[in-house]
């Protein structure tokens, strides 16, 4: 008979080999989870992923619509991840970029006929900053509360969805149409396409830039530097001088911020107007592409980069392979269960003892 | 008067998905686990309630199809978060993802697109008899569904357990400070593997109640957020099961109000009628804030001293 226990490394942490290592195998397993459900449900597993390798990458077009959602995702991934090195737990990111949406479209609707191109700035600007006052009122009431996050940002982002729910509904409601969604921008306020027989927009350099944006200020400045102190140990960055209630609310604004610039990317970029379910989860695929990219600035457009391929291939495999799309909820929930195992792995070693008689 | 005895009895039956989810986060919040999971166990419990209940045509089947999918889901919780030592909030996130998409898939495999499934065998009322005639007190309470009654006996049995027993006392010195309990010779493992397991099967039975106790059907993310308002709930009832029962009247409360109001014609949409749960949910933490106060190692993970 054997025991197994657990021994911890000497050395603390995982290096970057190990952690791609545990990134790779968590993504096998969960695919190979997943064709162990779609075997199970008397579909091909064979058939599904092929159509949904296919229609990821399989034309320039399914390329580009990949690098659309990329866009959305990698923007409030970096919210998540953001707000996770401040230790904050921002699963509200959908709200915010609902939220953002809104602000966006309101401020084209109103003030885009007049301002020429100003109105693309504007748009993205007024997305931010009503994202970014939705989470820091979620920082608000954990810093100056102790209300948890985690709860704030659910009810939120359900109060989001209702309120512009009736927006479109209602009063934001485009008056010469039949469907619930606003009018349409005005074509100056829109992001230019990059490619013209496709939909992908300026947009997703936008999310480049802002991944950049987010390392410096994560890792090169005071602020940065502050909002990782207080993620690591709160108590010892308030002995250490910092306001620790400011930081908080800080770090969920800048959090709310990215994903309500996400909202108004998808305004400006792809629909180009408010319309109910303008964000399919991406608040919540955000925190796999947070966790996936190690809530790394730099690494987290590339973990969007492959979700966002799971998507769109998810999507063509319902429709050819009749395989259902939430079959992607459940590879991005095991692929984050495994990474983190895997980092129990990474930080002890296993090993088993011969039980005595 | 017999308006107002209708509604209370419709808030105390729409208050028991959120009590059943709340009593096992107390088991949680008490062996010092944060269980963001909740969400996704009350979700699959929903969903194994009409599975079971459809295939066998007995309501009793998926009462326990649920409790036991839901114990399931609390393994794998305590498997990572227990044993892992992964963070609990994100361990609880990728179940609430897996969930939706294993709810989601087999649903849809199920339904083939109707987005919701026909009336499947649930629980009707249970009057118990000479209970039920008392003035005011029986139509509220005794004359209800399974789900209530299993309610009120969990809420008794978890209150004599936490102070009456000597696991209970365990329980209690985890939560607060987990290396005095494990010095003074508790498993601490053990007991959090079994508080989460315990909160599993409540939060799965919640679910139950939710789709075989008052809907008879399952929607695709039927829960809404109840497994997040549970938690609002026992911080509410600062962590204590009698507290909890009252904190989740309210919440029911609100959620018959809600269905009320938007029968009613009172020119309010509909959307904001429904946020109700949610923005008292909001207010009642803002209310509450500093004065209850959560387990001291809430969230924090136990690690073993080197072997």
């Amino acid at each position: 008979m054997f025991r197994v226990t657990f021994v911890k490394r000497q050395r603390e942490g995982a290096d970057i080999a190990f952690s791609l290592f545990i990134s790779i195998v968590s993504i096998l397993v969960a695919l190979a989870v997943s064709a162990a459900v779609v075997k199970a449900s008397h579909l091909n597993p064979q058939t599904a992923f092929q159509t949904l390798f296919v229609g990821a990458f399989g034309s320039m077009r399914s390329l580009s619509e990949v690098l659309i959602k990329t866009t959305p995702l990698s923007l409030a991934g970096l919210g998540v991840a953001f707000a996770f090195r401040g230790g904050a737990f921002n699963i509200g990111a959908d709200g915010q970029l609902n939220m953002g949406a809104l602000a966006s479209t309101v401020v084209c609707l109103t003030v885009g006929p007049f301002v020429g191109w100003l109105g693309v700035p504007l748009g993205l600007a007024s997305g931010c900053v009503l994202g970014g006052v939705y989470g820091a009122f979620a920082g608000w009431m954990r810093a100056k509360l102790k209300v948890s996050e985690v709860i704030v940002t659910i009810m939120l982002n359900f109060i989001a969805t209702l309120l512009i729910n009736h927006l479109v509904h209602g009063p934001l409601k485009d008056p010469t149409g039949f469907m619930p969604q606003t009018a349409e921008i005005p074509v100056t306020s829109r992001l230019p396409l990059l490619i013209a027989t496709t939909r992908l927009h300026a947009g997703v350099l936008v999310a480049v830039a802002a991944a950049i944006l987010v390392y410096i200020l994560l890792f090169l400045t005071p602020f940065g530097y502050k909002v990782r102190c207080v993620g690591i140990n709160q108590t010892a960055a308030m002995y250490g001088g910092i306001d620790v209630e400011r930081v908080l609310v800080a770090t969920m604004s800048v959090s709310g911020c990215l994903a309500g610039l996400a909202g108004a990317i998808e305004v400006l970029g792809i629909h180009y107007r408010l319309l109910e379910g303008i964000s399919p989860g991406y608040g919540f695929d955000a925190i796999a592409v947070a966790l996936l990219g190690k809530l790394n600035p730099l690494a987290i457009p590339v973990s969007a980069f492959l979700f966002g391929a799971l998507r769109v291939g998810a999507n063509s495999m319902q429709r050819v392979a009749h395989v259902p799309s939430t079959l992607v909820y459940l590879i991005q929930g095991i692929v984050v269960l495994f990474l983190l195992g895997g980092e129990f792995f990474a930080r002890y070693r296993i090993r088993f003892l011969r039980r005595e008689a | 008067m017999d308006g107002l005895i209708a509604f209370a009895s419709q808030s105390v039956r729409l208050a028991t998905p959120i009590l059943l989810a709340a009593l096992g986060a107390i088991f949680c919040y008490r062996s010092g686990v944060l269980n963001i999971g909740l969400e996704g166990m009350m979700l699959t419990g929903a969903l194994m309630g009409v599975v079971g209940s459809t295939l066998t045509g007995q309501p009793f089947i998926g009462l326990l199809a649920a409790a036991v999918a839901g114990a399931v889901m609390g393994l794998i919780f305590a498997v990572f978060a227990v044993s892992f030592l992964a963070d609990q909030a994100v361990v609880g996130t990728a179940l609430n993802l897996v969930s939706i998409g294993f709810t989601g898939y087999l649903f849809r495999l199920l339904m083939t697109g109707t987005g919701e499934t026909q009336n499947v065998p649930g629980f009707g009322a249970m009057p118990i008899p000479g209970l039920e005639r008392i003035p005011i007190l029986g139509p509220i309470v005794f004359n209800q569904n399974i789900f209530v009654y299993i309610c009120l006996v969990a809420v008794v049995l978890l209150q004599v357990l936490l102070y009456h027993t000597g696991f209970g006392l365990n329980m209690r010195a985890t939560g607060e400070n987990p290396r005095a309990a494990s010095a003074m010779g508790v498993n601490v493992f053990a007991l959090r593997y079994e508080a989460v397991i315990a909160s599993g099967l409540l939060a799965g039975l919640g679910g139950a109640a939710l789709s075989i106790g008052a809907l008879n059907l399952f929607i695709e993310q039927m829960s809404a957020g109840r497994g997040f308002i549970a938690l609002a709930a026992v911080t509410f009832g600062r962590y204590d099961p009698i507290g909890t029962l009252l904190a989740s009247l309210v919440f029911g409360a609100a959620d018959a109000l809600q269905l009320r109001l938007q029968v009613a014609s009172t020119g309010i949409p509909y959307q904001y009628i429904q946020m109700l749960p949610y923005v008292v949910t909001l207010v009642v933490l803002a209310v509450v804030k500093g004065k209850a106060r959560a387990p001291k190692s809430t969230g924090v993970r136990f690690e073993r001293e080197a072997l």
